[in-house]
């Protein structure tokens, strides 16, 4: 069973759609008996990172998610899942996250440009980019190198350098996609990514790290 | 870089596409799940939903549509059409739309896009704004007036003020019909677009007056739309999503061509 994390930040629905549609057994849920005796876990929400955080707390899951983690089991983070995954977000004023990866999350500057667009760039980053697979790792296995994903966010993770394993160009280059061990995470949506981000999800739920 | 989306929207009743795509063999579809699939298949980037019923039992058809097309398609969809209340979004969003979009209910309850954006989080809420060209008075010194009801009813407001002010209640995304423009088939209103993006952080979906190729790569230039919604175009128009596709990217607007 896939345990998809449900810590009311956003709606699960495409996520357990995604899995489901995969043939794989995706479970919703927020009970830690479930993250603890899943093979592998999900970790998604949208949202801001205060409230998924005090949700996080609130519910009992973040030891559960720390030990799921610890355990070695597959874990996969997406979008506020991934950012919440460092140890700090500047999000809200500031907030302390799990600190499963070593890094902090920052804004989207107010003036980057891009290309030849006349306009500063909007924030949120929202729509299809590309992401360049910058270290091998099974879940890029398949996925066409000129595939773009669904990103919806104003924030971005600095991970540690040997963290990342892919990266998105939005003004600046930022890292989209890092992996350590047994954890995967995008700051992209596979679950709204199309075939390719299937794709993703099915190396994911396949991998056996 | 970020590429710009192509959007079909279509308008559902009672749980049934109003205009069919026609496909190659020329038979309508009017299963709005059916031609969610079609669209995902062709490559489009986004999908609208706008729901013209009118009764109650309508609404929970829309619903199940919703679910159907949450559990089928893994691109992103909003829905719209007579979402008054924070209760009438949160059922969208919990039967599997990635965004809602309210237009007249927030007009009438600006606090709507506040709540939503609370509750959901400011990219879920796109702002519909039906736009239409007017006198520049006192009231709309931009020379445009936002109106509701397909346009039969003025409200006085000003578009850019509209916009501005959406924004800062937390809307994450403007979807903007020309009602000038809607139904012409003679392009975009280029002007419009351009005075809304550039008077805004976020994000603008043009809508209204897509008729050829160009008028895309017009307004997602000169307008500095960051998406541009189409219609009868590809519903019936003869065009396909990778012909707008190719011929955008033949432009050097830059588009997702791998799907």
């Amino acid at each position: 069973m896939i345990a998809i994390v449900d810590y009311r930040a956003g709606n699960l629905t495409s996520v357990a759609a995604a899995v489901d549609k995969l043939g794989f057994e995706g479970k919703v849920t927020s009970d830690p008996a479930d993250i603890a005796a899943a093979e592998r876990v999900i970790f998604p929400g949208v949202g801001a990172a205060e409230s998924a955080m005090a949700n996080l707390h609130e519910m009992g899951l973040a030891s559960p998610l720390l030990h799921a983690i610890a355990s070695g089991k597959p874990f996969l983070g997406i979008c506020i899942g991934f950012q919440l995954l460092f140890e700090y977000s500047a999000e809200d004023g500031g907030v302390d996250c799990l600190g499963a990866l070593q890094g902090r999350v920052v804004r989207f500057a107010d003036d980057l440009h891009e290309g030849d667009e006349e306009l500063p760039l909007k924030v949120p980053h929202m729509g299809w980019n590309h992401v360049t697979f910058t270290r091998s790792h099974p879940v890029w296995e398949g996925v066409p190198t000129d595939a773009e994903f669904y990103f919806v966010h104003s924030y971005h993770p600095i991970p540690i350098a040997e963290d990342v394993v892919g990266t998105t160009t939005y003004g600046i280059e930022f890292a989209s996609a890092v992996a350590r061990y047994n954890l995967v995470a995008f700051q992209f949506h596979p679950e709204k990514s199309g075939r390719p981000g299937l794709k993703l999800l099915d190396n994911f739920c396949r991998w056996n790290p | 870089m970020l590429s710009k989306r192509i959007i079909p929207c279509l308008d559902v009743r009672n749980g049934r596409t109003t205009k069919g795509v026609k496909f190659e063999n020329n038979v309508d579809i009017g299963d709005p799940v059916d031609m969610a699939r079609y669209y995902y298949e062709e490559g489009a980037d986004e999908l609208v939903f706008y729901d013209i019923t009118a009764s109650s039992e309508g609404r929970g058809i829309m619903l199940e549509v919703v679910a159907k097309v949450a559990r089928e398609i893994f691109i992103p969809f909003s829905v719209g059409g007579g979402l008054n209340t924070l209760d009438d979004m949160r059922a969208v969003v919990l039967a599997g739309a990635e965004k809602v979009s309210v237009n007249s209910g927030a007009v009438k309850n600006p606090e709507i896009i506040r709540q939503g954006a609370e509750a959901f989080g400011n990219q879920c809420v796109v702002l519909g704004m039906d736009v239409l060209k007017v006198e520049v008075t006192e009231a709309t010194p931009s020379g445009y007036e936002i109106v509701i009801h397909g346009g039969r009813v003025h409200t006085g407001m000003d578009a850019v003020e509209w916009a501005q002010r959406a924004e800062s209640l937390g809307a994450g995304e403007i979807c903007l019909n020309s009602i000038d423009a809607d139904g012409t088939r003679e392009g975009y209103e280029i002007n419009l677009t351009r005075l809304i993006s550039t008077s805004v952080g976020i994000p603008v979906i043009a809508s209204g007056g897509a008729g050829k190729p160009e008028h895309l790569v017009d307004v997602l230039r000169e307008g500095c739309a960051s998406a541009a919604l189409i219609a009868s175009m590809t519903h019936f128009g003869g065009y396909k999503v990778k012909q707008l596709k190719d011929h955008l990217h033949e432009q050097g607007v830059k588009v997702r061509m791998t799907w």
